[in-house]
């Protein structure tokens, strides 16, 4: 199927090289358990955290527990932080690259499950959803209520029953690297690249995961930010309704 | 006529202050192009009442120099959104630099502190 992806493989590794993307801003409490908890469950996989300008020592701490870590100096945000690292995969030759919060609510557990619909090359891009399985993740009423509004317009935009557009854990394949490193949304861009996937003729797989409350740190979601979130994610799923000048990126 | 008067001298200043500006180079041309146009059409029909009596009448304003100052902020609206277009450019840039930078910079530390130095997948291997 992925030409690129299995000479990568076949070469130099018996498994597809991973790598795990963290974006970390400011989360030097929380980062370390992180990365531990990723290189244990799959010590094979490549950890990069991206300290997103953090003033704490998110950087040092994650590069101590066993992290390569990409400095931002200045804070891009979440988009611009995960980007950093499709393009490190990119340019790095990696075949699969998995995103995690660096701040531990997404339980590295669930890695394999989440990188099994990639690996038996089912789907480009998974994304692991806190609704398509067993109840273990309450969000507020207004978020849930948020979470339902973009799950059903982004169905209907990438005719696919989407539950979960919001969640930022996922892994994709070598076609969602090139994808995700040339062409990725900015600010809050969970909801918006899963259109920007689907533009890119991505295979889109939900898959079940549990996720925790989290550690430590604060949601970058505040009150005074969710109604910004809303309009822009809102204004964004109706400009990609119509088409738009592709980016791409050079081998 | 004093509302045509101080039209005239605005744009005459603006003008001036645009060329300025160029001048010791803290505007580039390109940007200035727009800002020359506003303030040569505002100066235009300052000067030329019977056109701007007649651009009036065909748009149906009864008081000519209001003409003037639509037209302006027709120009200004227009200004502002080639602005937002240059802001969005820029901070795309920005945002490509830094994360070539921050790669870069990576890259380096890798090459100074050498192999074997950090964690890499053969190691852990």
């Amino acid at each position: 199927m992925n030409a690129v992806a299995l000479t990568a493989a076949e070469t130099r590794f018996e498994r597809p090289r991973c790598l795990a993307i963290v974006p970390a801003f400011n989360e030097a409490e929380s980062i370390a358990e992180v990365v531990t908890e990723i290189r244990d469950v799959d010590p094979e996989i490549e950890v990069l955290v991206i300290d997103d300008g953090s003033t704490d020592a998110t950087a040092a701490v994650a590069e101590s527990a066993g992290a390569r870590v990409i400095r931002l100096p200045l804070n891009l945000g979440i988009g611009g932080a995960v980007q950093a690292g499709y393009l490190y995969a990119f340019e790095r030759g990696f075949d699969v690259a998995v995103q995690i919060d660096g701040d531990g609510q997404h339980d590295a557990q669930e890695l394999g499950r989440l990188l099994d619909p990639i690996l038996a090359d089912r789907a480009d891009l998974a994304i692991g959803t806190r609704f398509a399985g067993p109840r273990t993740y309450r969000a507020p009423l207004a978020r849930r209520i948020g979470i339902g509004v973009f799950a059903t317009l982004v169905s209907l935009r990438v005719r696919q029953r989407m539950t979960d557009t919001t969640s930022g854990f996922r892994a994709v394949n070598r076609r969602g690297i090139r994808l995700f490193a040339a062409d990725y949304p900015h600010d809050y861009p969970e909801v918006e690249s899963v259109v920007t996937a689907s533009r890119g003729d991505l295979r889109i797989a939900e898959v079940p995961v549990a996720m925790r409350t989290r550690t430590a740190g604060r949601s970058s979601i505040t009150t005074a930010r969710s109604f910004y979130y809303v309009v822009k994610v809102l204004l964004a799923l109706f400009v990609g309704l119509f088409p738009q000048t592709p980016l791409t990126i050079e081998d | 006529m004093p509302v045509q008067l101080f039209a005239a001298l605005a744009s005459v200043a603006l003008l001036g202050l645009v060329i300025e500006l160029i001048r010791t180079r803290k505007l580039r041309e390109r940007y200035a192009l727009l800002w020359l146009a506003t303030a040569g059409v505002i100066l235009f029909f300052a000067l030329w009442r019977e056109g701007l009596h007649d651009l009036a009448k065909g748009l149906g304003i009864a008081y000519p120099p209001n003409a003037l100052f639509v037209l302006a902020l027709l120009f200004v609206l227009t200004l502002l959104l080639h602005f937002s277009t240059v802001i969005s450019k820029l901070s795309d840039r920005s945002t490509l630099l830094t994360q070539r930078l921050a790669l870069m910079e990576e890259r380096l530390r890798e090459l100074e502190d050498g192999p074997g130095t950090r964690p890499t997948l053969r190691e852990v291997k």
